[in-house]
């Protein structure tokens, strides 16, 4: 097994594809802390315009390498799915459309072998991708904006709130969040290696993983009681963002918020156990599904 | 020789398709066993069953006496095989093709180990080239490698010469009969062309809409009794008039205009030959045929088949 994996990272290593989703992350996070660093105080100003009566800050001492990193993530966490899709929705339409799939399985090795090395590759490709995001949202950001309390503006309901989080109590919160979005992209990536085993082109899986996050996350966010029962609760997309719930911290009466406290860690638990639930059912129907296909190609 | 390939009553069904209905032959070690069929007969759903890559409806295959499916790691570990075209890793070099599917069959892989084989199918000196810049032969010679890394007893060849140039048709043809004579492989080849078969196995199944048309040695199936010659004269009618009074020789077919089908034994043909001009119809040209060969194609032309070779099917 593992010198499967071996031979599974290696063959990930050497495709040009793989590297796309690195480019396009550094692309997009050498943006963000380019446009902070030339103008992060207007967006200061419009973000808390709402606020500003009520809760006052340093805004010189705002724009950290914590903030720019949750800005960052908040954005880019939506897209990383499609890069995430981009390498597993080719784990084994590519081999498929290349022909090297019927060769693959004429080797002495199980289907259940060659799914399971083929997900684990790609969990291992998601982690490398976070701790990419890791290296250059924020640790990169904190080597160019330094270190402090860290702001964090939210909706709930139609309140804004503004949450401080002092600069000794974000780190592990870092963590926290990063290890739930790789469980969280995991679950794509398993839907990408499920849809995969059916076709025999890597364009079809990816674009198909694409389309249903997309549709799945628009159900996710409409705010209509009947879809709130009985849709949402299915949706593995709306358990995707369950990383925020690590920067919700607890607050006094007062507003004076309480270092090392989550507001509902229940409830991200239980997002987390959703997730690992649906990776569960795909990576069963994935083997199954390989173990029962005909290599026609 | 030992029967190192069985496979009983084989069936695969896909929805209303019957792709191998009821397929049986054996493979004694040591042979090259030819599998012969038109595009569409059923050879590569039967190959690919035969390597775990489609699950059969009905049946059973067994290798070296063990059923296939409850013995699969250990069965394929002596398999090679090449399934239609020899795709590979086109982003990897050869070097790292030959190495992963090395560690793939489970051997101990150096790098003189890997070195050695692309020496021997010519692409030593190409080791560090990744396969997309390969030609299509090329291409065959490190499937041939991959194929034979592990030293298998068994290699299992589908439509091998495919794509290829004469040069690298012949240069296949040759591997096939050094594999078996140099190195004592079983070999099962499958080809839509007889004279592929013809020249390099030694055993033999044609197969016809999924179904055995006929099974056995090929120096048997082809033997010089069973010629047939297309004839062409000045004069056929005249010629056919002639000929079906002649001892020994049967009218075969019918529906062609320019060529009287006759079958006879390759020794008469002389004779025949004589007696017609000494008639005076003039021969425009003989063009000896097989019978297997003619019964081969009227099953691709879908024409009525030569009837003294029905007689010897299986």
């Amino acid at each position: 097994m593992w010198k499967l994996l071996q031979i599974e990272l290696y063959k990930i290593s050497k495709k040009p594809r793989t590297y796309i989703a690195f480019i396009a992350i550094t692309a997009i996070v050498f943006v963000f802390q380019f446009a902070f660093k030339a103008d992060g105080k207007a967006y200061l100003d419009f973000m808390a315009q709402d606020v500003t009566d009520s809760f006052v800050f340093d805004k010189s001492k705002a724009i950290n390498g914590y903030f720019m990193c949750y800005i960052i993530l908040n954005t880019l966490l939506v897209q990383v799915p499609i890069l995430v899709a981009l390498v597993a929705g080719d784990a084994v339409s590519g081999e498929a459309n290349m022909g090297t799939l019927r060769l693959l399985l004429t080797k002495p090795v199980s289907r259940t072998q060659i799914i399971l090395v083929k997900f684990i590759a790609s969990f291992l490709f998601t982690v490398s991708l976070l701790v990419w995001m890791a290296v250059t949202a924020l640790f990169l950001s904190m080597a160019i904006f330094g270190v402090d309390d860290m702001i964090i503006f939210r909706s709930k309901g139609d309140v804004s709130q503004i949450l401080q989080i002092t600069k000794d109590d974000v780190m592990w919160r870092y963590f926290a969040a990063f290890a739930y979005a790789a469980v969280a992209l995991t679950v794509i990536a398993s839907l990408a290696l499920l849809l995969s085993v059916f076709a025999e082109n890597s364009i079809g899986p990816i674009i198909a993983t694409v389309c249903i996050v997309i549709v799945c996350t628009v159900i996710s966010n409409i705010n209509v009681p009947i879809i709130d029962k009985y849709a949402k609760p299915y949706l593995f997309t709306s358990y995707l963002v369950g990383w925020k719930g690590f920067f919700y911290i607890n607050s006094t009466d007062d507003g004076e918020t309480l270092k090392g406290t989550m507001e509902n860690w229940p409830a991200v638990r239980n997002s987390l156990l959703n997730l690992l639930a649906y990776i569960a059912v795909f990576l069963s129907a994935t083997i199954i599904a390989f173990r029962r296909k005909d290599i026609l190609s | 020789m030992a029967e190192i390939v069985a496979v009983n009553h084989l069936s695969k069904q896909f929805n209303e398709v019957h792709a191998v209905n009821d397929l049986s032959f054996s493979v004694n070690e040591g042979d090259v066993y030819g599998f012969l069929g038109q595009n569409g007969a059923g050879k590569s759903t039967t190959i690919r069953m035969m390597l775990t890559l489609i699950r059969p409806t009905a049946g059973e295959i067994k290798f070296f006496g063990k059923e296939l499916y409850a013995n699969r790691n250990e069965i394929l570990k002596k398999i090679g095989a090449i399934i239609e075209r020899p795709d590979h890793y086109k982003y990897l070099s050869a070097y790292d093709n030959l190495s992963i599917f090395a560690k793939m069959s489970g051997i101990k892989v150096t790098r003189k180990l890997i070195m050695d084989q692309l020496d021997m199918v010519g692409l030593a000196d190409r080791s560090n080239s990744k396969s997309k810049t390969f030609s299509q032969g090329m291409k065959q010679r490190l499937g041939i490698a991959i194929a034979l890394i592990h030293n298998p007893s068994i290699l299992i060849l589908d439509e091998p010469t495919n794509g290829l140039d004469p040069q690298g048709i012949a240069d296949m043809r040759n591997l096939i009969i050094k594999l078996k004579k140099e190195m004592g492989k079983t070999v099962i080849v499958s080809s839509h062309l007889l004279s592929e078969i013809e020249l390099v196995a030694n055993r033999m199944i044609i197969i016809h809409k999924g179904k055995k048309i006929a099974e056995g040695d090929v120096s048997e199936m082809l033997d010089p009794s069973n010629t047939v010659v297309l004839v062409e004269t000045t004069d056929n009618t005249k010629a056919t008039s002639l000929l079906s009074a002649m001892p020994g020789i049967h009218l075969t077919h019918t529906t062609d205009d320019r060529y009287i089908h006759i079958s006879l034994d390759k020794n008469d043909i002389p004779q025949t030959v004589t007696q017609l001009t000494s008639a005076g119809v003039g021969i425009l040209s003989l063009r000896p045929r097989h019978s297997l060969e003619e019964y081969f194609l009227s099953l691709t032309n879908n024409t009525t088949h030569v009837e003294t070779f029905t007689n010897r099917t299986v």
